[in-house]
């Protein structure tokens, strides 16, 4: 580097930090670039780049591996289908599957309904108004809200002013708040990938803006509103930090009969047996956590799905 | 968007205009509850903390070195609980960061056929896999092994929780670094190129200082997610609030004060009750910090190439 730096007169700043000690020898000559240092350079930055790449994989191989193994013994039927317990033999996790089943259905009733409710008005009805630019400042600024600080509000607002209790709904209504930033961004997205002439043709023909929005731009729209939808419910489902600050951290050894009825979730018991000392229930806590992430693979894989039909389709 | 200006030419009818209204109504309702999250949080974290603050003084709160709420003599000096945050984040980013970038340089840069198409869904399960699973890797699989290598590794100990952390936001900085090594236009690539720079060279020299802002505001945001991080903290880094900078000893971080406060039944109106609600604020005020400081740095810094 330093040689040609030299046939230009002045050296290259950017460059000659690293090579300022090189032997005077070497910058004899003009064109004897030291290819071999340099290739060795080239080799071992590939290296160093290429083991980052491999540790993120071995991680990942290994932490769901080492989880499988630990949890594998105690997925039966009986983990199905009892309750928890103070025995590790006889606890299950069938409370927690109905009741994050309870939840992630409330949950997504919510969240669609208002989430891309937001993101239509925004994208598609909105003027630019002092209000809609506070709402997209909000938006923006509750994207980065840490999860728990989430659960602080449904303590205070959905638990006690509400007085909803430690019920479903008051955990279903806190993760919509949770998820609500994210349909709305993925909704927004999807929307303003539909071309403009669906919207122009659809006027043309004399449709209103709603109708245009209902029957033209939110069909269109669809597989990118629902892979975001899925991917937020993920997100919701395997939550555990709000609902603990709600108090869900409880005994139950019930089915939530409706949804002002308590509950516990997957991610809670999870949490519940790997806080405990005794390792049988770490490894029930596997077990769980074995279930938890097939159900989010199932959702990841619903949503690779859709992705790509959606690009093999797009206009 | 497109003017609805062919309106006026079609035949509306009474209905159909009090439906459009109605709707563009709703919907507007539908938007403003993000506004109404926003004050809620704020007005919830303020008006509680205020109280808090009538019985204990500010001063005491944010400069007071011990931490000890929940027994007699009471002692409500936040500056354990900060540091314990600080050390775990920190710890967090020393692996994430350089881990973070060569994948992304990996990814955008060198990925070819197979690499390319396992790379992204490897990051979208590992940014998918929700924390209370990294938590109990930290417990069960990172502590055991640390205490392998070190023997006076506590059970609860700050290094562990680290450890999952860089995992957990190992995807952020992957994704945002790669977005904007992407972005660095071709002809930048190729001037290099042409004065014969190979391309370990073009991109350590040309390609990341270029897109230094987005690779700055991926770590900012990536701090301010493990500052946030509540479950692996809980379980890995224990409860135990001290001023250390010793990563192999159990501390007590912002989150899991809170996360212990209320897996208790705390009685509303108590000074517990309104204690996490002082240390939430403190904690929305420092991730609110942080990603106002990212949006800065992309806003302000970010290259333009047109």
């Amino acid at each position: 580097m330093s040689q040609i730096e030299s046939a230009f007169g002045s050296p290259n700043r950017a460059m000659s930090s690293q090579e300022g000690s090189m032997s005077l020898k070497e910058s004899r000559s003009v064109f004897a670039v030291n290819m071999r240092r340099r290739q060795l350079k080239e080799k071992a930055f590939f290296g160093v780049i290429f083991c980052a790449t491999i540790v993120a994989i071995t991680i990942l191989v290994y932490l769901i591996a080492s989880i499988w193994s630990d949890g594998w013994p105690y997925l039966n039927w009986d983990f199905f289908t009892n309750f928890p317990s103070r025995f590790a033999n006889k606890a299950g996790f069938k409370s927690a599957i109905y009741g994050s089943a309870w939840l992630g259905f409330l949950t997504l009733i919510i969240s669609v309904l208002f989430g891309v409710g937001s993101a239509v008005y925004l994208e598609e009805l909105a003027n630019r108004s002092r209000t809609n630019r506070w709402i997209e400042l909000s938006i923006a600024t509750l994207a980065g809200v840490p999860s728990i600080i989430y659960g602080m509000l449904g303590l205070g607002i959905f638990v006690r002013f509400f007085a909803l209790g430690r019920s479903v709904i008051a955990g279903a209504l806190t993760l919509s708040l949770l998820i609500m930033p994210v349909i709305i961004i993925a909704a927004r997205e999807a929307l303003k990938s539909v071309p403009t002439g669906i919207r122009t043709g659809a006027y043309a023909l004399g449709a209103s803006r709603w109708q245009t929005v209902r029957d033209h731009v939110l069909p269109s729209a669809f597989p990118g509103i629902a892979t975001g939808v899925i991917l937020a419910m993920a997100r919701a489902v395997g939550e555990a930090a709000p609902l603990i600050i709600l108090g869900a951290l409880t005994y139950i050894a019930f089915v939530p009969e409706n949804m002002f009825d308590s509950f516990t979730a997957m991610p809670i018991q999870i949490f519940n047996w790997a806080s405990r000392p005794q390792p049988a229930f770490h490894d029930l806590a596997a077990a769980g956590i074995i279930v938890l992430l097939g159900f989010l693979l199932i959702c990841n894989a619903a949503a690779i799905y859709l992705r790509s039909r959606w690009r093999s389709h797009k206009p | 968007m497109a003017s609805s200006s062919s309106q006026r030419w079609a035949r509306i009818s009474q209905w159909q205009r009090w439906r459009e209204d109605l709707v563009l109504k709703a919907l507007f309702l539908c938007a403003m509850i993000s506004i109404f999250t926003t004050l809620g949080i704020i007005f919830l974290l303020l008006s509680e903390s205020l109280q808090f603050f009538s019985h204990v003084s500010p001063i005491e709160f944010f400069f007071g070195t011990e931490w000890a709420p929940l027994f007699e003599p009471r002692s409500f000096g936040v500056i354990p609980l900060v540091s314990g945050t600080l050390l775990i984040s920190f710890g967090a980013l020393i692996f994430a960061l350089p881990l973070g970038l060569g994948i992304a340089i990996y990814a955008a840069e060198y990925a070819t056929g197979w690499w390319q198409k396992i790379l992204k869904p490897v990051l979208e399960i590992l940014a998918g896999i929700p924390s209370v699973v990294y938590g109990y890797f930290a417990l069960n699989k990172v502590t055991p092994a640390l205490q392998f290598f070190f023997p006076d590794v506590e059970v609860f100990n700050a290094a562990s929780a680290s450890i999952v952390i860089a995992i957990m936001v190992l995807p952020t900085i992957a994704s945002i670094c790669d977005d904007s090594l992407r972005a660095v236009p071709k002809a930048v690539r190729d001037g290099a190129y042409a004065l014969g720079a190979r391309k370990s060279e073009v991109l350590a020299h040309i390609v990341v200082p270029s897109a230094l802002s987005g690779i700055l505001a991926s770590f900012i945001l990536a701090f301010s997610r493990a500052i946030g991080e509540t479950m692996a903290v809980t379980l890995a880094a224990g409860a135990t609030p001290q001023l250390t900078l010793n990563p192999f000893v159990g501390v007590q971080a912002m989150t899991s004060y809170i996360a212990q406060v209320t897996m208790g039944d705390v009685p509303h109106g108590s000074i517990e009750y309104q204690s996490i609600f002082a240390v939430g604020l403190y904690l929305f005020l420092m991730t609110l910090a942080m990603n106002l400081l990212s949006q800065f740095i992309v806003k302000r810094y970010a290259r333009k190439y047109e």
